[in-house]
């Protein structure tokens, strides 16, 4: 584990930490908004720590705010995350081999750590990447989360700074070096389209799933030597 | 949200998260696979990036949010830094807010 960090350069540092302080904003303010939700303060907190997905807390908290079933949200949130299963088969070696080192890995697969490490060039890169991107993003969360939920509504709206902007333009940058392969690019794109579409009729989480028939144009995709 | 709910879900995306590296090594995969699989992951996000750019819930985000996007997305492809595509984007995305424009 520790030699994983001899790779680590300030580029990659303050690139994260870009990204973690978007986490700690959109952190506080899920913390602020489950409070005013009528929450107690300690089941943000606990969810952040053991849900650890921004979008599938959002979401949950929201639903269950709107005047929906806890099951209901459960669902709801599970939908989103789904993603993750192929993120996981397409990063999985980068977690480590270890047990410990997969299960505690697994935990910090989101969004973020992936993108992070597949704009990686190598191996070893990517590995460094997933870990500290995962546990930057994993502090950063969790922490703002507790200030949040005591801050309460005193938190203005995030997105008055633009802040929503912060996780689209970055993934987009961090996805930019895969997307120069024409193939990947096209079915991206294609990907993309479906998802839109799909937005206005089907629930949270599920457009986003219906991006894989992108690759349905990447039969004749070549695989490098 | 109750606690029974929050360690259902919490269980159900850890279940979710450890699926894909487990499988990922149980099933010997060929080397064709592993591509459509990282080929997979760049679509879904590159599928999320077009979604939260522009789309909020089930309707049209506005425009100052998809401007901010792409004013980042532009500095990126231009090969600005990492945290000056963060910056410009955001601060695109407020400016634009604070002008009155959604």
């Amino acid at each position: 584990m520790r030699s994983i960090w001899r790779t680590l350069d300030p580029g990659l540092l303050r690139d994260v930490s870009a990204v973690a302080a978007g986490a700690a904003v959109s952190g506080a303010s899920f913390g602020a908004i489950s409070t005013s939700a009528g929450m107690s303060w300690w089941l943000p907190v606990v969810m952040s720590l053991l849900v650890f997905a921004g979008g599938a807390q959002f979401m949950a908290v929201g639903v269950v705010a709107a005047g929906g079933s806890p099951a209901a949200a459960v669902v709801a949130g599970l939908l989103l995350n789904v993603r993750h299963l192929p993120f996981g088969l397409a990063v999985g070696d980068v977690l480590g081999k270890g047990l410990v080192q997969r299960l505690v890995g697994s935990h910090l697969l989101i969004d973020e750590t992936t993108a992070f490490a597949m704009a990686q060039p190598d191996p070893r890169k990517a590995k460094t990447a997933y870990w500290l991107c995962g546990i930057s993003l994993f502090i950063a969360w969790n922490v703002s989360v507790v200030a949040g939920a005591f801050i309460g509504q005193n938190i203005g709206d995030p997105n008055a700074f633009g802040l929503d902007a912060v996780f689209p333009a970055a993934l987009f940058a961090l996805l930019l070096p895969a997307l120069k392969d024409a193939a990947t690019r096209n079915a991206a794109l294609l990907g993309a389209a479906v998802a839109l579409a799909a937005t206005p009729f089907l629930p949270a989480g599920v457009p986003v799933l219906c991006a894989v028939v992108g690759l349905l144009i990447t039969a004749r995709q070549k695989v490098p030597a | 949200m109750t606690l029974t709910a929050i360690l259902v879900l919490a269980a159900g995306t850890y279940v979710i998260r450890l699926s894909g590296p487990l499988l990922r090594d149980r099933l010997k995969l060929s080397d064709r696979v592993k591509l459509l699989m990282s080929t997979s992951a760049t679509v879904l996000l590159f599928a999320l990036v077009a979604t939260s750019t522009l789309t909020k819930g089930q309707g049209f985000a506005g425009l100052a949010l998809p401007i901010g996007v792409v004013v980042g997305g532009i500095a990126a492809w231009r090969k600005a830094p990492f945290v000056v595509v963060v910056v410009l984007a955001a601060a695109t995305t407020a400016g634009l807010r604070f002008l009155g424009v959604s």
